[in-house]
């Protein structure tokens, strides 16, 4: 695990875990523990450097470890005795006298730039694509083994935040000029070199912080942070500020930010040891939340799977993929057309005319040109990914296709026509991809002579930012489809999820009950800016009117008048027979009577004032009266993520979706289902399941059959059953 | 249970609050000792040691104002050394506060005679030197939604529809009735002159005043808070707690706010005996009062509350008082009293406020205590009612009677 080695008395510990990463767990620290020990207590030996065998340094905590200690929490008293051993243990190492440098060689990352921080001297190779930081915070932990204490005592409280608060990293070179780091060298030879160098030169060393009393290293009490103490006039300053700041962006759902404030507050006050105890007490209380444990689940070990194609059939072998045919030059086909471009892949990019099929492409030209503009692109690889991309008007140029993706208007007979034109022209290989965010992937698969072959690709809007892509299995669709379309939604760097088919799939089904219920909410006279914060306090990433505004009222409108059709009603005979709810009602009327159409006619449910902030129309009051008694915000949080939560359940007991952690990523990565619960089917859990389906009840009793439990919830409620096997009480925070 | 009495009441000028003020150059200690050095000779007290207590209201207490000035003001002043000092902070009604508690212990018969009042130096202790938890502390900040009392002032105008024009005009108000009681000499009666060691006048009148000041000038100065609220995050923190509100309407800004300044009162408060052993004349006695707390968010809306709990306590109706001074931290919180207790502004700040003679934070409670006593002896009327709002979302009101 650790390599022990001593040259001309200087010991060197370098990391050599089984497996790809150097990371930390239990064994690796107590690893750590004796090796560290061994040298500081060797006489012979004057200067210890902590180095790594691998590629990268230390990629921090080990996140299947961490997983299992979460879904398996230790009694709050031994996961503080643990984090405070820890704890003392790096205290331990950085007094004892002996100068301690690092050798960064690649990656040092949470535990492993923790363990940097805890070294007198750290030197890093130059290498811009070295990330040094401590990315905790982005799966809702925090660096827990020093971090708080270290960095800001180091670099100052201001300068730390953005890499405690938003799991900032940066490459060796700005992490020098932050003062992240004390050196740089070229090579594996020259940071070894340069490390025994400082070692020779500083024979005791110790932590800018300490000070030495009596032969012993103990903390200043008299140490000046730089840029100032928690409580100087400047850093007072900013408290409010900073914490308001936290605020807005976390709606106080995300405890991990809010504890970082309380550890900078609190540890930064007092001596590093108790700082360190306060960190520890903070990261025990964190390890019992739920947050954690559902965001390193999903975002880190669903989307890692998901992102090496965990759902590819493995009995196809391995495609190639080299030419892509895009139908139809919108929006969403010239974003497809340029991440595919992007992605190294020729384009047959086709619309009617050359001139719309340009106009597509005028997209990447403009995204290319953005990014030159930002120094991130030479002109020659832009020009090169442009030179990819052919525009036509012939379906004769789509011949030798291996990949077809069918992004024209959501018309079943324009789909239908382009789907047999375009099939005559390939190869019986190439598979056909529809990006349908509505229309059933098998009536559509109909117009196709190889049904096997025709499969569902669901992209979001806009393409080039939206990292998830929704695949569709149609009835007929087989693996070799499958297979392919996971190979090219890896190659253009996507996440993919596997649904089965059915009305809005599993994403437009999902996220519309968001919109729907805002406008239930606006049409039962509750204020519209308490719908909208409401929304964001919950964790959506926008209000419920405001997305439904973007997402265009009109296109709503289609959609649902394409539903009630396909029932047999037109919407005039649904509002007759009073089976249209009251908030799709609202988009009736915004639609045929008020001609709102949203953000694209700058009238929706906001006022989009020419050069100016959008803010509510204040026509709603008149349409829809705000009543005396208002709803809490917390009341309709709830309201807000259950009514989602509900219809995951049901696209998962239909089979619409094969399991909750599919469920989980597609929610948080397609329609920005809150982070912080860890997904949908997680959210479920956090709340309790039995919890869930007695609000459910009292929402069911209060507002109808939308909010009604299935069968299958109760039993699970009976039962004590959860989505991901935690048991309740340990998955709920009293 | 005993009554208790207001001898007499005194301030000094206030002064602006800044570098250029004129008393930026006085320290708060000798506000204070002029003081009770003009107490001691306008109520001829031969023997200071007939006073049991000074109380006075600090809200920055630390540096020059720190380490209980009010005892420091009682030995610097030449007072008896029998004398004790103590120091109250209930942020901006703490002069008020040092008032009600200096009528408490008279009424319980535990003190004869005591001064009470406070003082802020607020050029040299600027505001928020001493911290603060509720400030300061993520957990709390987070927690409780804390934030600036200007953004406070501005959700107030946002939730009950103070506009910007309401607010300018109270605020071109306030300046006209405090440019005019300067003028015709009514602040005379309680303003000491600050004087240096020469015996030379540094200050004698109330100099923070804008006599100029009308709608047009007004209309000139941007929001205070607009760019705090947005840039810093705290607008949406106080929507967290408003989520009912598409956003917050800045209208405070330097002009329609109270003013930062410089200046001491105090009060001399004791027992009917205490003050017939030395022959002085009661000039109103101390009715009654009341704390409120309410939210801490919107934190400036108590006063009416406040009000409220004391008039029902009493058996009293709002048409019973007289006269009332609002303190004008902002201009809507004078403007939210009016309309919650249907009380007339001709019978509120009648000598102007805050927004034109400043508010020296801990002394303000005191000043217009003493400014409502003149006021009501002007008129010849009975009962006078003063509030305050007050950080961490609390509110104060005392009423007087003139006996």
């Amino acid at each position: 695990m650790i390599k022990y080695s001593v040259e001309n008395g200087i010991a060197t510990l370098s990391w050599n875990m089984e497996g790809p990463m150097n990371v930390m767990n239990d064994q690796s620290m107590e690893a750590f523990r004796e090796n560290m020990l061994k040298a500081i207590n060797d006489s012979s030996v004057k200067g210890i450097i902590i180095a790594s065998e691998k590629d990268t340094f230390f990629a921090g905590a080990d996140l299947k470890w961490l997983e299992h200690s979460l879904n398996h929490p230790l009694p709050v008293k031994e996961q503080f005795a643990k984090q405070t051993q820890l704890n003392t243990m790096f205290r331990t190492f950085e007094t004892c006298g002996k100068p301690i440098a690092a050798a960064i060689n690649g990656h040092a990352l949470g535990g492993g730039y923790e363990i940097t921080l805890m070294s007198h001297y750290r030197v890093a190779i130059n290498n811009p694509k070295t990330q040094i930081g401590l990315p905790e915070a982005k799966i809702g932990l925090f660096p827990g083994a020093g971090g708080t204490q270290r960095l800001p005592r180091l670099i100052g409280i201001e300068a730390a935040t953005p890499f405690l608060l938003e799991g900032k990293a940066v490459a060796p070179a700005e992490a020098l000029k932050m003062g992240l780091i004390h050196e740089l060298a070229d090579n594996k030879e020259d940071m070894l070199a340069k490390c025994r160098k400082w070692i020779e030169a500083n024979p005791k060393a110790m932590q800018p912080w300490d000070t030495e009393k009596k032969g012993k290293v103990i903390y200043n009490d008299a140490y000046k942070i730089p840029g100032g103490n928690i409580q100087s006039p400047k850093i007072v300053m900013m408290l409010t500020p900073g914490t308001a700041l936290m605020m807005d962006k976390t709606k106080g759902n995300y405890p991990a930010q809010l504890a970082i404030m309380k550890c900078l507050y609190e540890g930064l006050q007092v001596t590093i040891e108790e700082g360190l105890l306060i960190e520890a007490r903070y990261f025990t209380q964190l390890m019992q939340r739920p947050e954690p444990r559902g965001m390193i689940r999903t975002l880190f070990l669903a989307m890692g799977e998901a992102n090496k194609g965990v759902a590819r059939p493995k009995n196809v072998p391995p495609s190639n993929i080299q030419k892509v045919g895009v139908l139809g030059a919108g929006l969403m086909g010239a974003g497809i057309a340029y991440v595919t471009a992007l992605a190294g892949m020729q384009v047959v990019l086709k619309d009617v005319s050359i001139e719309a099929a340009e106009k597509g492409k005028d997209y990447s030209r403009d995204l290319l040109k953005k990014s030159m503009s930002k120094g991130k692109m030479t002109p020659e690889k832009a020009e090169g990914i442009l030179n990819l991309i052919k525009t036509t008007d012939q379906v004769a140029d789509l011949a030798g296709c291996d990949y077809i993706i069918e992004a024209v208007f959501e018309n079943r007979d324009l789909k239908y026509k382009v789907t047999q034109e375009t099939e005559a022209v390939l190869a019986p290989t190439a598979v056909f991809g529809s990006n349908t965010s509505t229309l059933p992937i098998t009536g559509l698969a109909e117009a196709s002579v190889r049904p096997e072959n025709f499969i569902g690709i669901h992209f979001f809007s806009p393409v080039d930012k939206m990292p998830l892509v929704e695949v569709i299995m149609g009835k007929k669709t087989n693996d070799y489809a499958l297979a392919l379309t996971i190979d090219y939604i890896l190659k253009i760097r996507k996440t993919p999820i596997v649904v089965n088919d059915s009305r809005g799939f599993y994403t437009s089904r999902c996220f519309g009950t968001y919109t729907m219920e805002g406008l239930e909410m606006l049409a039962e006279g509750v204020a519209p800016a308490l719908i909208e914060h409401a929304g964001e306090m919950a964790g959506m990433p926008v209000g419920a009117l405001d997305v439904a505004d973007a997402v265009a009222i009109d296109l709503a409108y289609k959609v649902l008048s394409q539903t009630y059709k396909d029932n047999g009603l037109t919407l005039e005979e649904a509002e007759k027979a009073g089976k249209m709810s009251k908030g799709e009602l609202v988009v009736k009327l915004f639609v045929e009577k008020l001609g709102r159409f949203g953000k694209k006619n700058k009238a929706g449910y906001y006022e989009y004032p020419e050069g100016g902030k959008k803010y509510l129309w204040p026509g709603l009051a008149e349409l829809y009266p705000v009543k005396k008694e208002q709803p809490t915000a917390e009341y309709l949080k709830k309201r807000f993520l259950h009514r989602q939560a509900i219809e995951a359940v049901r696209c998962l007991e239909e089979g619409v979706l094969n399991s909750p952690t599919d469920g989980d990523v597609g929610s948080i990565l397609a329609w920005g289902f809150p982070p912080y619960t860890g997904g949908i089917f997680s959210y479920i859990d956090m709340v309790g399941v039995a919890t869930f389906v007695k609000e459910l009840d009292e929402f069911t009793a209060q507002y109808g059959d939308r909010f009604k439990a299935t069968d299958r919830l109760r039993e699970m409620a009976k039962n004590g059953e959860t989505f991901f096997g935690v048991k309740k009480e340990e998955a709920v925070l009293a | 249970m005993a009554e208790a009495y207001i001898f007499d009441a005194v301030r000094t000028p206030r002064g602006k609050g800044k570098v250029d003020g004129s008393l930026h150059q006085v320290q708060p200690i000798t506000l204070l000792t002029t003081l009770l050095g003009a107490i001691k000779e306008r109520n001829h007290i031969e023997d200071t040691s007939v006073i049991d207590d000074v109380i006075t209201g600090v809200v920055s207490p630390v540096g020059e104002q720190g380490a209980v000035i009010a005892r420091t003001a009682v030995l610097e002043a030449g007072f008896s050394d029998t004398i004790t000092g103590t120091q109250m902070n209930r942020f901006c009604a703490s002069g008020l506060e040092s008032f009600n508690t200096a009528a408490a212990h008279v009424k319980a018969g535990m003190y004869d005679m005591v001064i009470a009042g406070g003082v802020e130096s607020m050029s040299r202790v600027p505001m928020g030197s001493d911290g603060g938890a509720l400030f300061t502390s993520p957990e709390i900040v987070a927690k409780h939604k804390v934030v600036p009392q200007g953004i406070s002032a501005d959700l107030i105008a946002t939730l009950y529809g103070f506009s910007r024009e309401e607010a300018d005009k109270f605020a071109v108000e306030s300046q006209k009735r405090a440019a005019a009681a300067r003028k015709s000499g009514k602040f005379n009666k309680s303003i000491i002159a600050i004087k240096d060691i020469l015996g030379n006048v540094i200050l004698d009148f109330d100099e923070f005043i804008r006599e100029e000041t009308t709608m047009e000038t007004l209309a000139q100065l941007k929001p205070s808070f607009e760019m705090m609220g947005q840039m810093g995050g705290l607008n949406a923190l106080a929507l967290q707690r408003y989520p009912q509100l598409e956003k917050i309407n800045h209208i405070h800004h330097a002009g329609n706010s109270s003013g930062i300044v410089d200046g001491a009162a105090l009060l001399l408060i004791g027992s009917k005996e205490a003050g017939e052993r030395l022959g002085l004349k009661p000039r109103a006695k101390v009715h009654s009062w009341a704390t409120v707390g309410a939210d801490p968010t919107i934190m400036l809306t108590a006063p009416a509350p406040s009000t409220k709990k004391l008039l029902k306590r009493n058996g009293m109706n709002i048409s019973d008082i007289d006269l009332f001074e609002v303190n004008e931290a902002f201009a809507v919180v004078p403007m939210l009293y009016m309309q919650e207790l249907g009380v007339d502004h001709s019978q509120v700040n009648v000598n102007g406020g805050s927004i034109a003679l400043g508010h020296p934070l801990g002394a303000t409670g005191a000043i217009i205590l003493g400014t409502l006593l003149d006021e009501l002896e002007r008129q010849d009327k009975n009962l006078g009612l003063a509030t305050l709002c007050v950080g961490g979302g609390m509110g104060v009101s005392t009423i007087i009677e003139r006996v």
